[in-house]
């Protein structure tokens, strides 16, 4: 390696400018999720005074959680998106490995229709599918929360994108053992494109756990309610403004993501990074 | 394979998510289009045919020109600033900063944050009085007591400050994939030739970050038009309709006042903008195929 300055990287005086430009922006971009923690884990009359020994209390959280069926939509919310995985991985695989790998008639058009959904998202057609799930007798049911989001585009054109790496030697060679076209999706294609089930998992997770519009239109129940349904009819009724509880219940509805986003930070960021430059 | 099993397999392979989409993709935007030419079904009145009633309701309808315009405001507000700090995020943390990682962690923990939750903390925050922001306006600084929510003029600017905050770090991704496919070549190249650092910058890093800035571009013009969460928590589209997006004003007409018939009207509009994305954004996918 020469001792040439990487021409990318800064030095002298400008390093430490700019670390402490990026300090700072970091600093302004943590700052609301830290005013949320140091309200909750505080009694309500420290929630705007910033005394160092204030003391500590997990009251708010026990107060939130009485306060509303949290349990519930905690129940709701793991349901909803197990159920949307679930269906995803398995229709997604299914549907990417025929547009990869079968030159059927009509492959392209297809493949085109499917396209259309990266753009005209089940979030922007509420009007209709609300009259959609009417019909079929589903409002106020997880199953119809899932319904638009089970077949994703997205999820068809990862899938599909790295199916087309995997070499056809290799799936050759499985159906000259004898393998039908099943085994060979499920021996071969499936187990090599690990990494980008992954990153998709975690995308998909992440992106129902915090959807909320839609299950919003279509839920008006406890018995189906979504975490974030769930929060928002809890802060914007009878609570007042009690912003510690509001706050302890915030962070209760966010913990899982945000724990799970610390400790598999890498593989997050590098799931996103996956799922995004294809 | 035999060509019929060729494509019979096809077709049954490709056909659970097809029905899907067909459903929940395709006949809702057709279903749309129909249902905007009918007026809203009432109590002892069917609905009927009006062709363009709907929408010629619609160019007289001054609230929807206003949601119109704030959208525009918001996007052009939004879109620039959060992709020009997901560059500036990706850069810095693709160098040689001390304390990289939790730079990293700080730029992008809002985007696993749910909306939702992240906008009731936002609330707090610019709440009149003891929220932070008026902690350090007004008690720090001095100044008068604004309410910023409260007020037409403030509103829409506060939105997109959370809107910028919760996209800046989910595009920096995009970005440190990009910088961190850059040959390593090109930078000795440079620092042999004495390039300097904006130099090097303008003339290598940016050109080749191009389809990424597309890609992001795409993305954040969608978004600006598909996220309403924050709006429904921190001001349902007050005061005054002063920051309601089209999204939220189609939601409003829809599920409050529930006219489907002018609803399928503006959700048409909607379509039609996010079509002019996708056409670009196909322009962007040709661009991209040339790179692979």
């Amino acid at each position: 390696m020469t001792a040439q300055r990487h021409p990318m990287h800064a030095h002298g005086v400008g390093t430490a400018l700019e670390t402490a430009g990026a300090w700072l922006l970091a600093l302004l971009w943590i700052l609301p999720l830290a005013y949320a923690v140091w309200a909750a884990f505080h009694p309500p009359e420290f929630a705007t005074r910033f005394t160092p020994l204030a003391p500590l209390t997990l009251e708010n959280f026990r107060k939130a959680w009485n306060a509303a069926p949290f349990a519930r939509y905690f129940v709701n919310t793991v349901i909803l998106v197990t159920m949307i995985l679930a269906a995803q991985l398995v229709l997604c695989t299914l549907a990417a490995y025929a547009f990869a790998r079968y030159a059927f008639f009509g492959r392209e058009v297809m493949f085109m229709l499917v396209l259309v959904q990266l753009m005209v998202m089940p979030d922007v057609l509420i009007v209709q599918n609300y009259r959609t799930m009417a019909q079929l007798g589903l409002i106020d049911t997880i199953v119809a929360i899932g319904l638009p989001y089970m077949a994703s585009a997205f999820g068809i054109f990862l899938l599909r994108q790295t199916f087309k790496t995997v070499p056809k030697e290799l799936d050759e060679a499985a159906r000259v053992e004898g393998a039908n076209g099943l085994q060979v999706l499920l021996k071969v294609y499936v187990p090599l494109a690990r990494p980008v089930y992954i990153a998709y998992a975690l995308v998909s997770i992440s992106y129902h756990w915090n959807n909320f519009l839609w299950p919003l239109i279509v839920t008006n129940t406890v018995g189906s309610r979504t975490l974030t349904v769930g929060l928002q009819v809890f802060s914007s009724g009878d609570q007042g403004i009690d912003w510690s509880i509001i706050t302890a219940a915030t962070l209760m509805t966010s913990a899982p993501l945000l724990l799970a986003f610390l400790i598999f930070q890498r593989q997050f960021v590098q799931s996103f990074m996956r799922a995004g430059i294809r | 394979m035999r060509r019929f099993d060729v494509q019979l397999h096809g077709w049954l392979l490709v056909l659970p998510a097809a029905v899907l989409l067909a459903v929940f993709t395709h006949y809702p935007a057709l279903a749309t289009l129909w249902h905007s030419f009918y007026s809203t079904p009432r109590a002892g009145r069917a609905s009927v045919w009006v062709g363009l009633g709907n929408y010629r309701s619609m160019a007289k309808d001054p609230v929807f020109w206003q949601v119109l315009r704030n959208n525009l405001w918001y996007a052009l507000g939004t879109i620039p600033a959060s992709i020009g700090l997901a560059l500036l995020m990706a850069v810095w943390v693709n160098g040689k900063l001390r304390g990289r990682a939790f730079l990293r962690l700080a730029y992008f923990t809002p985007t696993v944050l749910p909306m939702i939750a992240v906008a009731n903390i936002w609330l707090f925050f610019y709440t009149p009085g003891y929220g932070l922001l008026e902690q350090i306006t007004v008690g720090l600084l001095g100044l008068p007591s604004h309410n910023w929510l409260g007020s037409p003029d403030t509103v829409l600017g506060c939105l997109m400050v959370v809107a910028i905050w919760k996209d800046a770090g989910f595009f920096m991704i995009f970005y440190l994939a990009a910088l961190q496919s850059i040959p390593p070549v090109l930078a000795e190249a440079a620092a042999i030739e004495g390039a300097g650092r904006l130099y090097y910058f303008r003339r290598v890093v940016f050109p080749l970050l191009m389809p990424t800035t597309l890609f992001v571009l795409v993305n954040a013009v969608i978004n600006s038009f598909r996220l309403v969460d924050h709006i429904i928590v921190m001001t349902k589209g007050g005061p005054d309709n002063a920051s309601a997006l089209l999204l939220y004003y189609i939601y409003d007409v829809a599920f409050k006042f529930w006219d489907s018939g002018y609803a399928s009207a503006l959700t048409m509009v909607l379509l039609a903008i996010l079509a002019a994305a996708a056409i670009m954004q196909f322009a962007v996918l040709e661009k991209r195929t040339h790179y692979q």
